[in-house]
């Protein structure tokens, strides 16, 4: 960013000098620009992780010197979050959700991926919209259409057979079939796109070397697609450990972690605890953005 | 493959899809909507009508808040267009390669973090006893304290900070696939900047711009946390008003109403957008 002379490839503008200090000038405005634009999305991140290491009970200044404690202390006041039970088990619900939900959302994924792309039927380009509609739905509204028409299949069955299904009631099925609904579009987008760049002659040469269809899809078709389904299942994961809007309208007694530190912030008030598990997060998903990067580009 | 294979494998494909939309989406929002005509006559009596509407439309402060959201919403998208148009242009066209990349993930990283973390962030730099209001007092630009929480421009601050990526992806993509020498040739045309940019380069990243706009104002119509942390408790966001109906009051009548209205007003939105520029659904959102 800092050679600013470099960037200027536009043969068009001519180089006239008063014209050139002008166009440098504009450039550097650009850049500057650029630049306040990137503090700017770094700024609550970078705050929102530092207060970590603040020893002090308020996540505010003034600086009390560095500390740990708000990761490893095991005692009260100062109970760090690996010692924290609550904190802990949403961290694992979170986990397990995101990976179920991953799993979920990149097998009927795939299987959409084949089907729009493969498939010609009547009504394709119907469902494909329905395909997409699941995204801007706001997830709030998910959340709340899943609750009642669970809830009405509980009721229904209740009432009319005398049985009651515990897990149609607000829970992690319902979290995780929520947060499915809307990110298995997502996944679908990520794996068609990929799909979509299949030169489709490898399979009919496999074909006349007489391979069998599922050898076929096993040995060429998903190897060429493994990029895509990894950069999904990171996605998906990434996109369900976050999620809030619907998980906050199906969630019960297990809540999640984001919800688990909500309710934390809610009650008790902000401490550092909560931006020690905000850095954690951050480290965390940032490392699993940067696997996903590396393995596509590998095998592109 | 033979005819009977063929179909087969197209019931196999078309299965988990049609399971999916039909119980995840289809069913439940029509089950909403039986939902929201349904009124509480008696103790477990209910009657098919429209009084959770006509309740909406009496209550002031529900109308207000709805008309609130689209107002701000619509606000946020256009701030967001504005700030983010010529981020992603310095990304698609100016940077060079390495650079590129590396500022395109730069973009990325604020989306790996949730909503909570982002504006607990933004809480610990504008509260009170935040950064920002120390770092005033340092300097002695302000005497005491400044509180620049819960009001409507830290709420549109933290709003656009959140979904501004929905906006410069699909900008980069489309901007990305356009051949430099379109531009090249409007200035070698006489074009000034401002012409190339209106004439060439605005109506070129129309399908992004405006799957970025859909996406980014739904995000924000519909989203909870960021108004409710940053706006207090008098943020008045509108799917604020559906959770306390739904879990507070436990009214889910009213509850499944309010959602429906939500959700016809920002479809309908989002057609007028569409019908405006020209575009598709399928031709923006399912591109990016």
């Amino acid at each position: 960013m800092s050679s600013n002379t470099n960037t200027i490839s536009n043969p068009a503008i001519n180089p006239k000098p008063a014209a050139f200090n002008q166009v440098r000038f504009l450039r550097n405005c650009f850049t500057g620009y650029v630049v306040l634009f990137f503090i700017y999305l770094a700024a609550p991140l970078i705050a929102a992780g530092a207060f970590a290491f603040n020893d002090s009970m308020f996540p505010a200044l003034p600086w009390q010197g560095f500390t740990l404690d708000w990761f490893f202390s095991d005692t009260e006041p100062k109970l760090g979050m690996f010692h924290d039970r609550r904190l802990l088990s949403g961290l694992s619900i979170s986990f397990w959700v995101a990976i179920i939900v991953a799993v979920m959302s990149i097998i009927v994924g795939t299987c959409n991926a084949f089907l729009f792309e493969r498939m010609d039927f009547p009504f394709k380009s119907f469902c494909y919209i329905m395909m997409v509609i699941p995204l801007v739905i706001p997830g709030v509204i998910l959340g709340i259409s899943i609750l009642v028409f669970a809830s009405d299949i509980a009721n229904g069955m209740e009432d009319n057979w005398g049985i009651d299904i515990e897990s149609l009631r607000p829970g992690l099925l319902l979290v995780i079939l929520g947060q499915f609904s809307f990110i298995t579009t997502i996944t679908t987008l990520v794996i068609a796109a990929r799909l979509k760049k299949f030169d489709i002659q490898l399979e009919e040469a496999a074909l006349n070397l007489g391979a069998s269809r599922a050898r076929i899809l096993r040995t060429v078709t998903l190897p060429f697609l493994k990029p895509a389904l990894i950069g999904a299942g990171v996605v998906g994961f990434l996109i369900s450990f976050e999620n809030f809007n619907t998980t906050l309208m199906l969630v019960g007694s297990d809540a999640p972690l984001t919800i688990t530190m909500y309710d934390r912030m809610a009650k008790v008030g902000s401490t550092p605890v909560l931006n020690a598990v905000s850095f954690f997060l951050m480290i965390g998903s940032g490392l699993l953005a940067l696997l996903s990067v590396v393995v596509q580009r590998d095998k592109n | 493959m033979n005819h009977a294979q063929k179909r087969l494998a197209f019931l196999l494909l078309f299965a988990p899809f049609f399971l999916w939309i039909l119980l995840l989406i289809v069913l439940p929002h029509i089950g909403v909507f039986i939902l929201s005509v349904k009124e509480k006559v008696g103790m477990g009596v209910y009657e098919y009508g429209l009084g959770n509407y006509i309740e909406f439309f009496n209550e002031p402060v529900y109308w207000n808040t709805l008309l609130r959201t689209a107002v701000m919403s619509i606000f946020v998208t256009i701030v967001t267009l504005i700030i983010g148009f010529p981020i992603a242009y310095y990304i698609a066209k100016i940077a060079r390669q390495r650079a590129k990349a590396g500022l395109f993930l730069l973009c990325l990283i604020p989306l790996w973090v949730s909503d909570l973390v982002r504006s607990f962030g933004w809480i610990v730099l504008l509260r009170e006893t935040g950064i920002v209001s120390s770092f005033l007092q340092y300097i002695g630009l302000v005497d005491g304290p400044v509180e620049f929480l819960y009001n409507d421009a830290t709420v549109v601050v933290g709003l656009v900070y959140t979904v501004m990526l929905f906006m410069i992806v699909p900008l980069v993509t489309t901007l990305d696939g356009m051949d430099d020498s379109l531009i090249e040739a409007g200035f070698n045309l006489g074009g000034s900047r401002l012409t190339v940019l209106r004439r060439i380069i605005i109506p070129y990243a129309m399908p992004g711009i405006i799957s970025g706009c859909i996406v980014v104002f739904m995000l924000t119509a519909g989203s909870y946390l960021t108004p409710i942390l940053l706006g207090g408790k008098n943020s008045q966001w509108f799917t604020e008003q559906i959770y306390e109906q739904f879990i507070t009051r436990f009214n889910w009548e009213s509850g499944a109403a309010f959602g429906v209205l939500l959700l016809i007003f920002t479809s309908i939105t989002v057609w007028i957008g569409l019908r405006l520029s020209g575009q598709t659904l399928s031709s923006t959102v399912a591109k990016t």
